[in-house]
């Protein structure tokens, strides 16, 4: 397998990712996309470790660590949610304009 | 010089050369002679500072002070004359302006030892006699720091290394010399004699300080010293300006040793206190011109004899018509001042005539029996309660102690052998008589026979006959008497310090400096037998026409009235109308006409200028004000605010508080970014 088709996952998954952050209008599913992202990017770390023979392994070392701290980050964003739609009984992201001008 | 190296010979001036190599710097005497400047200024501060709560108000200070200066004095003398002759020039720096050092410097040789001796024995003897004097004064406390300010004052001119600290000193004499004549202010005229005294010094001290000015600029220092070495030098820089130079310190000692037409100040500052007058007269003020002249002499020797000239005349002048204002005089210490003003004249003459030491000689001698003669005249005073000599009389039973004294004074005075001023006096005769000045000779030998005449009146008047005056005089207390004494003692005997052919300590002292000996004069080493006999043979005449005249019962009334010769007694009695024509000729125009004019040009022209140019600054400050800073500069602010709040309030719309609108803006950026980045690598 060539490192093109890794790549080419890796964008099309991050394409989409952008598309759902872009587009979707419940917070829960641009959550979901920003994981689509930093799945993305997973892949691309792993692919590019492998491909140059990294004695470290440097490249899933740092995928570990993403996959770590996104699930962090999803923890804290879900928990967000929850508390807005706790207040405004909605999660539509296009509501939450409090700090426009 | 030319003259006195041609009497001298070329033999005597060698040896009087090589004479002078051996100096001492004095040790630790000289380094530490500022005491004798601080000392007094100290104790003037501490009188006036907690006088008042001394038991004696501040006089027991400024005893102790001018007794230190008299001990301290007479210590340097006696290492002068019995070691090799202190020169020494100590200097502290106490401030700097770029490349110019102000210094405090103090010179000890000869010349500045015998001032030193001179002004503090006389003052000491003064104090002592001003403890008693002033007795229930009004103000002993204001008196006493004065006094001591000004023998301070004398110190400091004559300790004097450079120009500058001498004018200081200089200028403080005058200013206390106007605080002690006006110290009885009360009384307008006192005010008005000390505030002459100090005009007419300052008339003259313009000369001084211009003097000055000139020779540092010429020099290029004010150290004493080294305008000396240009005089011995014969620096043509110097030789240039040196008769300007020595003509305008010549006026300047003209103010302080009031020679005319300078001297009409002296007479009226008899308004101080007798005490005040006595040191006046005698060791300080007066003596300052003689000081700076001999201090001076080998500029004047060397360089501008045209100077030298000038003294001579004009030390000439004063000295006669001093002695005869004397005559007519009925106040005691008007007698007495303007006997002063004729020695001084003598003095002067002397120095003009190339005689240093002769003229030295007599500031030496008369500062003892001059500063008595007011000390005498000021117990008089004190015991009859007038200083009208028609007042007293027949005081010689009740006050012996002072007859005595003042009798030894007036014969010091009148040339009488052996007192001091016999030997003094006929020294600068016989300088009159060597310098082949025949006509000053004749004066100054009338002059004498005239000081012999009134010093007898004065004594008969006051002494003899019937006393004319209220109450019962009685003798001064002994703190009075006993400085008197000892004046008396040494009016009597600083003579034989410099007897032509036998002594010659006086002329060793003042000769102990760095210049040469050359350039200080001739000294007499025999006696001039014309002079002498000249000169005693007036002073006898003097002593028997005077008794002829005004001892009671030896002349009648008519025959004293013959003197009253028309015209010529009434100039007299007129002091020659000098201060009239001071009072009409200077004094009141500028009071008049040119204050008036002055105020009328003060107030129409300078005002006039001076309120325009506050019209139109106020008027450029409104349109600075209105025109610029309001409309100008303020407007140009106000726009920048505005403007910025305005593209504010438009561009606040791109913050729309939606996330996805951001996250699309970043990707876009990330993305031209990015297509940037791929078309500069390709």
């Amino acid at each position: 397998m060539t490192i093109a088709q890794f790549l080419v996952v890796s964008a099309a998954l991050f394409s989409i990712g952008i598309y759902g952050v872009l587009i979707r209008r419940n917070a829960v599913l641009v959550l979901l996309s920003v994981e689509l992202m930093l799945a993305a990017v997973n892949i691309n770390f792993v692919a590019f470790g492998s491909y140059f023979a990294d004695s470290t392994a440097g490249g899933q070392v740092f995928a570990l660590f993403i996959i770590t701290v996104a699930a962090a980050e999803v923890g804290i964003g879900l928990a967000i949610v929850l508390l807005i739609f706790r207040n405004r009984a909605s999660a539509n992201i296009d509501e939450l304009d409090a700090l426009k001008w | 010089m030319v003259m006195s190296s041609l009497l001298a010979g070329p033999a005597i001036l060698a040896a009087e050369t090589s004479e002078a190599v051996h100096h001492s710097d004095g040790g630790v005497l000289a380094a530490g002679a500022w005491l004798i400047v601080l000392v007094p200024f100290l104790a003037a501060l501490a009188i006036m500072l907690f006088g008042k709560r001394l038991p004696r108000r501040g006089a027991e200070l400024a005893v102790a002070a001018v007794g230190f200066v008299a001990i301290y004095g007479t210590v340097l003398l006696l290492t002068t004359w019995f070691g090799d002759g202190i020169v020494y020039e100590g200097a502290v720096k106490i401030g700097q302006f770029g490349g110019f050092e102000i210094e405090w410097a103090w010179v000890v040789d000869g010349l500045s030892i015998m001032m030193f001796f001179v002004v503090g024995v006389v003052s000491t003897a003064c104090f002592v006699y001003a403890v008693g004097y002033m007795e229930g004064d009004i103000r002993p406390t204001a008196f006493f720091a004065s006094f001591t300010l000004f023998a301070g004052a004398m110190l400091m001119l004559v300790s004097a290394a450079n120009l500058i600290q001498l004018l200081i000193g200089w200028e403080l004499v005058g200013v206390s010399s106007y605080l002690l004549i006006g110290h009885y202010w009360e009384q307008k005229e006192n005010s008005s004699a000390g505030m002459k005294a100090f005009l007419v010094n300052k008339i003259a001290d313009i000369g001084l300080m211009i003097g000055i000015i000139i020779a540092a600029v010429t020099v290029g220092s004010f150290t004493i010293s080294t305008i000396m070495e240009k005089v011995v030098e014969s620096d043509a820089a110097l030789d240039d300006v040196a008769v300007v130079i020595a003509v305008l310190l010549f006026i300047g000692a003209m103010g302080k040793s009031a020679q005319f037409p300078f001297h009409v100040w002296l007479p009226d500052a008899m308004a101080g206190p007798t005490p005040v007058s006595a040191l006046m007269h005698a060791a300080t003020m007066v003596t300052a011109g003689v000081y700076l002249t001999a201090r001076m002499f080998p500029l004047f020797e060397h360089m501008a004899h045209e100077a030298l000239t000038l003294a001579l005349v004009i030390g000439t002048i004063t000295l006669v018509i001093a002695g005869l204002l004397a005559i007519v005089q009925n106040d005691i210490k008007r007698v007495l001042a303007y006997s002063t003003l004729s020695q001084l004249g003598y003095m002067v003459a002397a120095m003009g005539a190339g005689a240093y030491t002769a003229g030295l000689f007599h500031l030496f001698t008369h500062a003892f029996f001059k500063s008595l003669l007011f000390l005498g005249a000021g117990s008089v005073i004190h015991a009859v309660h007038s200083n009208n000599m028609t007042d007293m009389g027949g005081l010689r039973k009740a006050m012996p102690r002072t007859f005595w004294t003042f009798i030894i004074g007036s014969a010091a005075l009148a040339g009488l052998p052996p007192m001091a001023g016999f030997f003094s006096k006929d020294e600068i005769l016989a300088s009159f008589n060597e310098g082949g000045y025949p006509i000053v000779l004749a004066l100054g030998v009338i002059t004498a026979f005239i000081t012999a005449f009134y010093m007898t009146r004065a004594v008969s008047l006051t002494f003899f006959g019937e006393y004319k005056g209220h109450g019962h005089p009685h003798e001064s207390p002994a703190i009075m008497t006993v400085p008197m004494l000892g004046l008396a003692g040494a009016a009597a005997v600083v003579g034989f310090l410099n007897v032509p052919g036998i002594t010659s300590s006086f002329y060793n002292l003042v000769t102990t400096r760095l210049v040469p000996h050359e350039l200080l004069g001739e000294h007499a080493t025999s006696f001039d037998f014309t002079a002498l006999a000249l000169g005693l043979t007036a002073g006898v005449l003097g002593i028997i026409i005077g008794y002829r005249l005004y001892f009671p019962d030896a002349a009648t009334q008519e025959e004293r009235d013959r003197l009253r010769i028309p015209v010529l007694w009434p100039l007299l009695e007129n002091k020659y109308y000098i201060d009239d024509l001071y009072m009409n000729g200077i004094v009141n125009p500028i009071k008049g006409p040119v204050a008036r004019f002055i105020n009328w040009t003060n107030s129409y022209i300078f005002d006039f200028v001076v309120n325009m140019v506050g019209v139109s600054t106020r008027g450029l400050g409104r349109f600075v004000y209105g025109g610029l800073d309001q409309r100008g500069i303020d407007l140009a602010i106000n726009q920048a605010g505005a403007g910025t709040g305005y593209l504010g309030s438009k561009l606040r719309y791109i913050q729309t508080g939606k996330v996805q609108q951001y996250a699309a803006a970043l990707f876009g950026g990330a993305l031209v970014l990015v297509i940037g980045f791929w078309i500069s690598i390709t």
